[in-house]
């Protein structure tokens, strides 16, 4: 008897593509994405950006960036790309501050004047100017791992400095040395001066980095002031993928309609296929706005979100993002036969788009590949769109490559669901 | 408009793939008339009218309503269609499943509203205007779905066995929705594979076969030309097998389903047939004399039965 009923499951199953489909390339699929992006990189930790800021000019500031420059995991940026060919002016102080705000890197370091007399700030930070670590506060690993790699490389790319200035501290607080023993010193700081400037500055350092002997000022440049840093990311992260899978939801009326002839009977009215896809469009829209509306309402109220002074820019993201999902629900909808396969098709791609859309988590914790493709889907440009809305505060008019981006995908994934529906026009 | 039929179609075709569903259908549509398309299950018959909707693209021939074309703005508004499935909105209530598709004929306002009043009415669905579709019974729904073709007030109706799965009561009351339409002078297709409906309702009956129409006129027109003065004899005997077959045969009749169908010049003749049975050795249980039908038309034009 049980056989029986496992022998009927089954054959319904087989015959039952979407959740064949569902059961076993879903996993699979997933399992390859997560692989892709935690487990197939050779270097444990994904190259960090990192603006820097030498004002100092002298030769610690120079090792000191130079060593940086050496770290395989950092990618030292001293002036922005090009544009148009033309190289560009290094970065200040104050140019710095505002790229880490507009997103160009997570962390920017300032070596500030007078750093190289006096580098080192053992006991305290004393007269030691401080190198400055401005900071993106979304970004919690990218100024931690540097914090740690300033000192490390503070220790291994200037040995001769930390020296000199160790003598020094001896000189002043322990009596200093006897003749004999400072001219020992002196060959052997000689000696380190030489080899230091062929030092490859990678040499790991180990123990506490964070305490380290210079002297680091972190400062908030970006999302200083939010009450609840992540709330706005994951409000919109998670809000776009449960946009799709309405938006995949509502165009699947279309597939009711032709199986119960409703549709039928609409085109034979005055309504055409284009009128018809249009209004669905704008209901599918019209929805996923609402939803978006609810979600930051609710961030607002119970999370504290930011979000008030927010709406214009909410409004335009929302209304882009509301829109390009909408577009690719009618898409979905037009390329499946049947609610089953909608089924199927919209979770297995919707799923896709989002863990590498950077719904599921931050894209800045991916492979530089993983970010890349990450672009391909509106999840990336929408949760770009809103972040800097409520993460960076940008103006309206700074949304632009986002809301392009976002209506152009919008009309074209319309366009083909159009082309597509022409299966149901006429037979 | 006016001094075109309500409907022309000449050597309509269409085809998908291997089969061929209409094949060169000529036939025109008299003013205030209702004319039955009878045939089987796959005779043609839906595609045929999907063909006048304008929602199949012919291969050959054409479709003209009021002289305008399939599928052309004037055609969607002079035509009414009511098709087999029941393309209603399940989840709106009757009112507003009329509301919509009205609105989708381009009607507003008042005049929406008055269409709407006139279809619940006709539909004797007023007591249930406000009832989701889901919630009503199978005969309601078609109903609903007859009024729903008919919301933008057209000019020809066209309904495709819009008496699919109704009871008897039910098939009674659609019956009358559509005599009063006829009496109100509305020019209608009925497509049916019900011998009873087609002579009911239809002035004309069109019978369908393979895409063709293999007979065309009113009742007794088809019967007349078919069978004249003749009339049909049915007989079943007590017992069955290949001899009582080969009698039948021999007598120049049909044997089916343990029945045998002859028919006769004149009624008298039916006391040599018996005397010849009974010679043959054939024991008679039931014999009946009748006059030929719409169904014996079909039978005689195909050699099939009408519901194969």
């Amino acid at each position: 008897m049980i056989v029986a009923i496992i022998r009927t499951a089954m054959v319904s199953l087989r015959r039952d593509r979407g959740a064949l489909a569902l059961s076993f390339i879903l996993p699979v699929v997933f399992f390859s994405i997560f692989a892709v992006i935690f487990g197939g990189r050779r270097d444990r930790t994904p190259k960090i950006s990192v603006i820097v800021v030498d004002e100092d000019h002298t030769r610690a500031s120079r090792l000191l960036v130079k060593g940086l420059e050496k770290e395989g995991s950092l990618v030292l940026h001293t002036r922005p790309e090009p544009r148009k060919g033309v190289q560009q002016p290094e970065y200040t102080a104050a140019s710095a501050e505002a790229a880490v705000k507009a997103g160009a890197a997570p962390v920017a370091l300032i070596v500030p004047h007078g750093f190289g007399e006096n580098p080192i700030s053992f006991g305290g930070a004393g007269t030691a100017p401080s190198i400055q670590l401005l900071k993106d506060s979304s970004d919690m690993v990218a100024s931690q791992m540097i914090a740690g790699l300033l000192q490390k490389v503070a220790m291994t790319s200037m040995p001769d400095v930390m020296a000199e200035i160790g003598s020094k501290y001896m000189d002043r607080y322990a009596g200093g040395f006897t003749p004999e023993q400072r001219k020992r010193i002196d060959s052997g700081l000689d000696h380190l001066r030489r080899e230091g400037g062929q030092s490859d500055g990678t040499a790991s350092a180990g123990g506490e980095q964070n305490a380290g002997p210079i002297s680091v000022t972190t400062r908030d440049v970006v999302g200083e002031n939010k009450n609840n840093p992540m709330v706005s990311f994951y409000a919109a992260a998670i809000g776009v993928m449960f946009l799709l899978f309405t938006a995949s939801g509502a165009a699947g009326s279309l597939l009711d309609e032709a199986e119960s002839g409703t549709l039928d009977r609409v085109l034979s009215s005055r309504v055409t296929m284009t009128t018809l896809l249009a209004g669905k469009l704008a209901f599918s829209t019209l929805l996923a706005f609402s939803q978006l509306v609810q979600m930051f309402l609710w961030a607002w109220t119970v999370f504290k979100l930011d979000f008030l002074p927010h709406i214009p820019g909410f409004v335009v993201m929302g209304v882009s993002t509301a829109f390009a999902v909408g577009a690719f629900g009618m898409l979905l909808a037009s390329v499946c036969r049947t609610r089953a396969q909608l089924g199927a098709l919209s979770t297995l791609v919707i799923l896709i788009m989002s863990s590498i859309g950077g719904s599921m988590f931050p894209r800045f914790l991916m492979p530089e590949a993983v970010q890349k493709a990450g672009l391909l889907t509106i999840n990336a440009w929408a949760i770009d769109g809103f972040t800097k809305v409520f993460w960076r505060d940008e103006p309206v008019s700074h949304l632009w490559p986002q809301v392009l981006v976002l209506l152009v995908v919008g009309v074209v994934l319309f366009a083909i669901a159009r082309k597509l529906a022409r299966r149901w026009e006429y037979a | 408009m006016s001094s075109s039929p309500p409907l022309r179609i000449e050597a309509l075709v269409k085809r998908f793939g291997q089969v061929t569903a209409v094949d060169g259908i000529t036939l025109d549509l008299h003013p205030g008339e209702c004319l039955g398309l009878l045939g089987p299950n796959g005779a043609g018959k839906s595609t045929l009218i999907r063909s006048i909707v304008g929602r199949v693209i012919p291969d050959a021939g054409t479709v003209s309503v009021f002289g305008a074309a399939a599928d052309s703005a004037g055609a969607r508004t002079a035509l009414g269609w009511v098709p087999q499935e029941l393309a209603l909105y399940p989840r709106l209530t009757c009112r507003e499943n009329l509301e919509s598709f009205g609105r989708y004929h381009g009607l507003a306002g008042r005049a929406l509203e008055q269409a709407v009043a006139w279809c619940l009415d006709w539909a004797a669905l007023l007591d249930r205007a406000k009832e989701l579709v889901k919630n009503l019974s199978g005969g309601m729904k078609r109903r609903l779905n007859m009024a729903a073709g008919m919301i933008h007030q057209p000019e020809l109706v066209l309904m495709d066995e819009p008496t699919v799965g109704v009871d008897p009561q039910s098939r009674n009351r659609i019956f009358e929705m559509i005599e009063k339409l006829h009496a109100e002078g509305m020019s209608i297709i009925y497509t049916t594979h019900y011998m009873e409906e087609a002579e009911r309702l239809c002035d004309r009956i069109a019978i369908v076969d393979h895409g063709r129409i293999i007979a065309l006129g009113a009742k007794d027109e088809l019967v007349q030309s078919a069978f004249a003065s003749r009339s049909e004899v049915q007989a079943r005997f007590g017992s069955s097998g290949d001899h009582v077959g080969e009698w039948v045969e021999r007598r120049g009749g049909r044997y089916a389903d343990g029945v045998a169908q002859f028919t006769l010049e004149h009624p008298t003749e039916i006391a040599g047939l018996l005397d010849d049975a009974a010679h043959s050795g054939l024991e008679l249980v039931d014999v009946s004399l009748r006059k030929p039908n719409l169904e014996s038309v079909f039978l005689h034009l195909t050699g099939r039965e009408l519901r194969d």
